[in-house]
């Protein structure tokens, strides 16, 4: 096989990496994987080397795609500054870029939900929406099998749970 | 109040002490934090960041632990002082570069340190000396947990607490520990250690964190991964890991003084022979030197010598440090002098390694108390 780079030289280096979800390789020879400093495994080195592969060298950076120039409606930042600084704008980037960054995050971290402290304020806000998935639950189940007088009592359960939520926000 | 004045000196730094000290110098928890509604420090307008500084640091400065604190904005300090700064541990070198809409937050006793727009609106760290990862997280813990009560942090029921890099989402923590590892280096193990440390998860960095070489045998191993696993799930590893390194540390020290005892008594009475003799030495070599004093300590080959002062000299000799007691700016040949003849002068009371030719004087090996 190869080198990927200089197309002379057999490789000797396999780089695996999972991008957008989708296995991306790239092999090279030692002396080429070591002037593209391919040699720390945790780097994005591998999107770079691609990006690298893909243009013609010099060349002012390739055309991003569309999607690479959304920008975030609350910060203006896009995927492609992203891609150049791998630091988000503002939190609202996680949401907007939700879809990006879901493989990224995978390939980072042990799992994709939360599981550790929780803010004051936030704790209680989650427990009522727990209470509330619960609660409709419930009802369905009620509907269900026709228990309206059980149904009326879980409606008016939810009310509550919905105004003691509003009121903590404005309070 | 000037940073000078405010800080422990070098001698006071290095006599504090905790757990398992001969091999874990310090103990150490950062959390990353964000407000949710001002961009991150990295992307967000000057005008933004003097905001978000004013904010926050209003907010660090009236906790009941921040009580006769230090307080400064980044552009109020001189670059040495920031230097000195990032010798002590207390910012990173990244945020030393940093100017207006940065800041920083000291506890008097130094173990409280807060970062204000490094690449999070916050970084705030305990820092203890020591094997005291628990101790050092709940420390933090409180500190968060009086901050949420009057900052609107960015936080995401699914996500977690929302930050600048994708690294650090989730809990936004990273819990370290900085130590001491002259065994497992001179047994040539360590590379072999760092690749198992590694493929647990977690990180082992240098002595002044990411991208930095090991000087003086000082490796930094922290968590990765920070969504997915809890707070204390992450202490909880890191101090099972931490107490298997200590170990291997130990074993290392105790294999090499049974089969290789003439190479390590070379390795430190060559170290004392250049330190004490030098009359021009760079950080770096005295750095190396040093440790493996530190080693000869932990050895039993300096009787009489007080345990603290390797470190009180690892403080003094680096570069800020050195050039502080100085007013004009020294060249680096200066420095190396400067160093030399510092060393020299502490050292003459210091007697050559005292080699017995059978065992140690009782020195009981360092093994962690809590598994």
């Amino acid at each position: 096989m190869l080198c990927d780079v200089c197309k002379k030289k057999d490789a000797s280096v396999h780089l695996t990496q999972i991008i957008d979800s989708k296995m991306q390789t790239v092999d090279l020879c030692e002396e080429c994987s070591k002037a593209k400093g391919v040699d720390d495994p945790t780097g994005f080195s591998l999107v770079g080397l691609l990006k690298g592969l893909a243009a013609a060298p010099q060349e002012p950076a390739a055309r991003s795609d569309e999607a690479d120039l959304a920008k975030c409606p609350k910060c203006g930042l896009s995927i492609a500054d992203f891609k150049k600084t791998g630091r988000l704008g503002c939190a609202s980037c996680y949401t907007v870029f939700a879809e990006q960054l879901e493989p990224l995050l995978k390939s980072m971290h042990k799992g994709l939900k939360h599981s550790g402290k929780v803010p004051h304020g936030m704790r209680e806000a989650q427990d009522m929406n727990e209470l509330l998935r619960k609660l409709q639950q419930q009802l369905q189940e009620a509907i269900k099998v026709e228990n309206f007088e059980k149904a009326a009592f879980l409606r008016d359960e939810m009310k509550k749970t919905r105004d003691q939520m509003t009121q903590n926000v404005v309070g | 109040m000037t940073l000078q004045e405010f800080l422990s000196s070098p001698a006071e730094a290095s006599k504090r002490n905790g757990p398992n000290h001969r091999i874990v110098l310090s103990s150490r928890v950062r959390l990353a934090r964000n407000l949710r509604n001002i961009s991150f420090p990295g992307w967000a307008k000057k005008n933004d960041r003097l905001q978000s500084l004013d904010l926050v640091k209003t907010a660090v400065e009236s906790l009941p632990q921040m009580q006769n604190a230090f307080s400064a904005s980044m552009d109020d300090l001189k670059m040495l002082e920031k230097q000195i700064l990032v010798e002590r541990h207390l910012i990173s070198r990244e945020h030393a570069a940093k100017s207006a809409g940065s800041g920083v937050v000291i506890s008097k006793d130094e173990s409280i340190c807060v970062m204000i727009n490094e690449e999070d609106h916050l970084r705030m760290q305990a820092i203890s000396p020591g094997l005291q990862i628990r101790q050092v997280w709940m420390t933090i813990d409180e500190v968060d947990s009086s901050l949420e009560k009057s900052l609107d942090y960015a936080f995401s029921s699914t996500l977690g607490y929302l930050t600048a890099c994708p690294t650090n989402v989730g809990t936004g923590i990273r819990v370290s520990a900085m130590l001491h590892l002259p065994g497992l280096v001179l047994s040539e193990q360590i590379n072999q250690i760092i690749q198992a440390v590694n493929k647990l998860g977690f990180a082992v960095r240098g002595l002044y964190g990411e991208g930095t070489e090991a000087l003086g045998n000082v490796f930094q191993v922290s968590n990765q991964m920070t969504l997915g696993e809890s707070e204390n799930e992450i202490v909880e590893r890191l101090n099972k890991v931490l107490a298997q390194l200590i170990e291997h540390e130990e074993n290392a020290r105790a294999a090499l003084m049974e089969k290789k005892d003439r190479m390590v008594l070379n390795h430190i009475g060559r170290a004392y022979g250049i330190l004490a003799n030098a009359h021009s030495i760079s950080s770096k070599e005295t750095m190396n030197l040093l440790s493996l004093m530190r080693l000869g300590l932990d050895l039993g080959l300096f009787p009489g010598v007080q345990s603290f002062l390797m470190d009180e000299l690892f403080i003094v000799t680096q570069p800020a440090h050195l050039q502080k007691s100085i007013s004009e700016k020294m060249t680096a040949e200066e420095r190396d002098v400067m160093r030399a003849d510092m060393m020299r002068d502490r050292l003459n009371e210091v007697r050559r390694p005292q080699f017995k030719s059978s065992g140690q004087d009782g020195t009981s090996l360092d093994k962690p108390s809590q598994a």
